[in-house]
């Protein structure tokens, strides 16, 4: 059942671009550390019950002591500067958009429109460059949505009245799911929408394409 | 008396010191004091105001909305369990998962936990009731009404069905025209009186109605736990309260307070609620905490070690709370930095929960534990906490955060720290304290194969979930197609939902069984060593025949020999004084005696005042807004009508209280629990104002910048309305200065009555002059600020008009001023938040006149 989780068209355990491969990775290793915890705890919890005088002479204090603040201390210090270094590369690095795709939601349904290929605009299907940094620029039409392709890593949120921003890279050519992760009304559930990695160099004549069918 | 007050002249009375009243045998004690304290048998049931019969009934009522939202979760796990399931559609299961949280929220957790408090605190404390008896009926009734609307609009397929977040602008009128949103918002806000109310009486009792002796450093840790939750209620609430009324106003009326082509801002909505719903995960898990450290003690016959070590944390967590909120809205564009300081903020409470859960494993350690059904129970808890805990840490790391936000791993975390933090702990305190109930001991028989049906139905289903979530679906989708891969997953969450819920009818099963064939027991069944269990089981509605003097920590108590002193009567009030209800009041820190609080009897004032605010709430849901007015003078006027049993027409001077001493009754006293209440009452108005002023500030400084049109604030009528304010406080303290003196406050009390009517005089033409408010949010602020100084300037002087009322009905003296003095409080409020309203005004309104001068911008939007 595990390994469902890690296949998949939507798995962020599937990563695709460096975004989500950190966060997997990220995952994993907390995984691996909360297991660790949570087992700790029940065998203190056997020790005190069952054999507390393993603990020595008046254990209250170190248990309060270590257990509760110098432990728990410690591997949040840890985990919040590896956070905080992954986050800077995730969310700080998004600032400057130029030549970012316009992500578009509205109800029920995502478009996507590309700057500088003259107007090429695409609805349901996203067209991005594999192999390389992707800028989104995401604004809603009408309620929240959240825009979140889970093997490319992060999401969004679609605000009204607000540009949000993100930046996205998928490793190699390929179709990826998306979803709006936010509750957005009746059809929620059916704006899912599709992600194609074009190779660099065919990823002109994709837009182009897309005016072309645009301008029509 | 009424001529002393207007005879200044005239030599205060001397009254003559009562003598105590009789001793009596146990037998007739009990039969006197049954008589003063019992609620009438038929439909004199629905006049109780004792919060032995009312605790009861907070329980059984969130039980059955316990059992409304599970039935809907199981109607969630229908749907869910394939893909493409053809059960019901959107339009319905969206009414349901709004409802299951709503319910589960607020109408099984906070009530279920209020009913635990109303039930235990009196009788761990060592008094005979809450402190405002008549405001626990009145809470209970508001919830039951306002739970009803809820459930009557999901039998009318017309219940809420924007999420239990209600984000705008989803629920908005543009988006959701028909009434669900209105149900939500006004269901929902109706439930928080009671809320309010109950973290008002919650907080005066303990801080006042303690047993003498019990500093507040002996009380039991369940007192502190729930004091905490309490005032995290008092300012966690009033954020959600006006948002609510907000979002409810732009629905009814168009103030534009989240439309960003207006000025206004969807995410000032998240602020609000969040702002509201962090510290509300705390304010449910707190109160099962404090039951935890009540029930570990007693199992491993040892107290609860570092007893200020758990104090301190608990306040560390009710601090932290409040501090973490933004974690709910990583991915709505934010700049990282700030993600980082609520990032930490959030991991950071992890540690003060983990010195908890050290310090109960340390008191086993240091015990010599003895298994039973609340352990089995508290062993779940354990286990599904600590897992609900390790998620919350990973979800606050903020790149973690951005991929499962929104997923079915958030839906896994919340029910792991809810089910695990409350539900558990809730089900082993109601096999703790079920005994002293009913006063029959508990049975293993079927309690130990529910909890296992539940342990593993629960696990089965939220454990899974988290890998759902990773496999990348979403929340709140109401079915999703089979390629997606989620299938297997979710076919088997919803088996493990309906363990669960089979594991629950074993439970209810249980609990019948218990009702009817549980051994009965003398006293204690547990040895635990606190107060509660020194009442007889199933406790008397006087709860304590006699107060006790307590003379250690409250954890340390021998409840059996306690018990039978207090039974002979041998404590303080061990006596029946012309069948009224007293209790003691202490000092605050100290514990030492202070006044003699007399309760109210049984009255249907407050099931007939709950039924007039519940009209206001249907009037407005259905648009009628005059038969609100109406409704509202009703509820105003049933309010004033609690007030002729209060107080006294003449002086007592101190009463004695037994063991020698003597106490005043409460009005006579310098801060009675009335007192205390309307200073905490202030304290969550100006949390609610703060709030408030907090929203005009983010609109006009973060909000979508859309130009502003200028408002108008004439500077005289503004200085005039302020000044008016605070003379109109003046004149209230001045009243009570006189009243105090001996000398007639008739004049001052006039003031105090006029000058807030000059302030509203003068206020109305600022809002007349306004303009029309819907045309941008920095003017529906304006509007609704100007509006909350009306109706505050209205209050006071309704207060003052009171005052002159009390006074003429002789129930004012100059040893008897209560009434006056929380006129004058609440004056003074009045004129505070004036001043500070109307300087934020101005401010206000200099932004609007610095913003249009960006370049290109005249009146509407470019």
């Amino acid at each position: 059942m595990a390994l469902a989780a890690c296949g998949g068209p939507y798995s962020a355990l599937a990563p695709a671009g460096p975004v989500a491969a950190n966060v997997a990775l990220l995952w994993w290793i907390m995984a691996a550390g909360a297991t660790i915890i949570f087992l700790a705890v029940f065998v203190a919890l056997a020790i005190v019950w069952r054999r507390p005088a393993l603990l020595g002479a008046a254990p209250e204090r170190r248990l309060i002591l270590w257990g509760g603040l110098a432990l728990p201390g410690a591997i949040l210090l840890l985990l919040l500067a590896a956070a905080f270094v992954l986050g800077e590369r995730l969310v700080a690095a998004a600032r400057e958009d130029e030549g970012a795709i316009e992500v578009i939601g509205r109800r029920w349904e995502w478009s996507f429109r590309y700057p500088g290929a003259a107007g090429a605009v695409s609805t349901g299907t996203l067209h991005i460059p594999a192999g390389e940094d992707v800028a989104f620029r995401v604004i809603s039409e009408d309620v929240i949505h959240a825009f979140w392709i889970p093997r490319l890593g992060g999401k969004i949120d679609a605000i009204p009245g607000h540009v949000t921003r993100i930046r996205l890279r998928a490793d190699a050519p390929g179709v990826y799911g998306g979803v709006c992760a936010e509750f957005c009304g009746t059809d929620h559930a059916a704006m899912f929408f599709r992600v194609e990695a074009h190779p660099p160099e065919r990823y002109a004549d994709v837009l182009a394409g897309l005016a072309r069918e645009t301008g029509q | 008396m009424t001529e002393r007050m207007t005879d200044p002249d005239a030599p205060p009375a001397t009254p003559t010191p009562p003598s105590e009243p009789p001793r009596l045998s146990p037998i007739r004690l009990h039969k006197a004091l049954s008589a003063a304290w019992g609620t009438p048998p038929g439909l004199g049931r629905l006049s109780a105001v004792n919060h032995t019969v009312l605790g009861k009934r907070f329980i059984i009522a969130a039980f059955v909305f316990f059992a409304i939202g599970g039935a809907l979760a199981m109607l969630i796990r229908v749907q869910l369990a394939t893909s493409e399931t053809a059960f019901v559609g959107p339009d319905v299961y969206n009414q349901f998962f709004t409802m299951h949280g709503s319910v589960m929220m607020f109408l099984f957790a906070i009530p279920m936990f209020e009913g635990f408090a109303i039930y235990l605190l009196p009788k761990m404390l060592g008094a005979r009731d809450m402190a405002f008896p008549r405001l626990t009926a009145y809470g209970f009734w508001c919830y039951v009404f306002g739970g009803a609307i809820l459930v009557a609009a999901l039998v009318a397929g017309v219940a809420p069905n924007g999420g239990w977040f209600m984000y705008t602008p989803l629920t908005s009128s543009t988006y959701t025209p028909g009434i669900n949103s209105d149900v939500w918002l006004l269901g929902v806000t109706f439930v928080e009186i009671s809320a309010l109310t109950a973290a008002i009486e919650i907080t005066v009792s303990v801080l006042k109605l303690r047993a003498p002796g019990m500093s507040i450093d002996r009380m039991p840790i369940m007192a502190w736990y729930l004091l905490i939750t309490a005032f995290m209620m008092l300012f966690g609430f009033p954020p959600l309260i006006l948002g609510s009324i907000l979002l409810e106003l732009e629905r009814a009326a168009d103030l534009p307070f989240f439309d960003p082509l207006r000025g206004g801002d969807p995410l000032l909505w998240q602020h609000l609620f969040w702002l509201f719903g962090h510290p509300e995960v705390y304010i449910i898990f707190l109160p099962a905490a404090g039951a935890v450290s009540m029930m570990i003690p007693t199992f491993a016959r040892h107290e609860l070690v570092g007893y200020r070590t758990v104090v301190v944390a608990v306040m560390a967590v009710a601090f932290l709370s409040f501090g973490l909120w933004v974690h709910h809205m990583f991915t709505v564009g934010i700049p990282h930095l700030a993600l980082a300081f609520f990032s930490a903020a959030s991991g950071l409470v992890a540690i003060p929960t983990a010195v908890q859960i050290f310090a109960w494993l340390g008191t086993i350690a240091a015990g010599r534990p003895r298994y039973d059904v609340p352990m089995l129970y508290l062993g779940g808890f354990l286990a599904v906490f600590v897992i609900g805990g390790l998620t919350g840490v990973m979800l606050a790391m903020v790149p973690f955060n951005f991929q499962a936000h929104d997923t079915h791993f958030v839906v896994a975390h919340l029910h792991y720290v809810l089910v695990g933090g409350f539900v558990f702990p809730m089900l082993a305190a109601t096999y703790y304290w079920l005994p002293h109930i009913t006063g029959r001991a508990c049975e293993r028989r079927l309690a130990v194969p529910a909890f296992w049906l539940i342990f593993v139905g629960f696990n089965l289903t939220f454990f899974l979930m988290h890998l759902t979530g990773l496999a990348g679906m979403p929340r709140r989708v109401w079915t999703y197609p089979e390629s997606a891969g989620w299938d297997g997953l979710n076919l088997l969450s919803s088996v493990g939902g309906f363990l669960t819920a089979m594991g629950f009818a074993l439970f209810v099963m249980d609990i019948v069984v218990q009702l009817r064939f549980g051994r009965r027991f003398r006293r204690n069944p547990w040895q635990a060593r606190t107060l509660e269990w020194a009442t007889p089981t199933p406790p008397p509605a006087y709860a304590f025949a006699a107060l006790p003097r307590i003379a250690d920590r409250a954890d340390r108590l021998d409840p059996g020999a306690i018990g039978v002193a207090l039974a002979r009567g041998e404590g303080y009030l061990g006596f029946d004084r012309d069948g009224r209800m007293e209790t003691l009041a202490v000092e605050m820190a100290s514990g030492a005696p202070q006044q003699v609080v007399v309760l109210p009897k049984p009255t249907y004032l407050p099931l007939a005042t709950g039924l007039a605010t519940g009209a206001v709430v249907l009037a407005l849901l259905f648009k009628l807004y005059l038969v609100a007015l109406l409704g509202l003078a009703a509820t105003l006027a049933l309010f004033l009508a609690w007030t002729p049993s209060c107080g006294a027409r003449a002086d007592s001077g101190p009463l004695p209280i037994g063991m020698g001493e003597t106490a005043p009754p409460h009005w006579e006293a310098a801060r009675p629990p009335s007192w205390w209440a309307m200073v905490f009452t202030l304290a969550a108005d100006a949390t609610l104002f703060g709030s408030l002023l907090f929203g005009g500030v983010f609109l006009a400084v973060v909000g979508p910048a859309v130009p502003a049109p200028p408002i108008v604030l004439p500077p005289a009528l503004l200085i005039g309305a302020g000044a008016a304010l605070v003379a109109g406080a003046a004149a209230a303290a001045f009243a009570v200065r006189r009243l105090v003196a001996g000398r007639s406050p008739a004049a001052a009390l006039l003031a105090a009555l006029v000058l807030p009517l000059a302030a509203v005089a003068l206020l109305l033409p600022v809002i007349g002059g306004l303009g029309d408010p819907t045309l941008h949010a920095s003017r529906a602020v304006t509007f609704v600020t100007l509006a909350y100084l009306i109706l505050h300037a209205l209050i006071a002087a309704l207060f003052a008009g009171f005052g002159l009322w009390r006074m003429r009905a002789g129930f004012l003296s100059a040893t008897r001023s209560l009434d006056l003095r929380l006129g004058a409080l609440w004056h003074g409020y009045s004129a505070a938040a004036g001043i500070a309203g109307l300087a934020f005004l101005c401010g206000l309104s200099l932004l609007g006149v610095v913003l249009p001068a960006v370049p290109g911008v005249e009146g509407g939007p470019p």
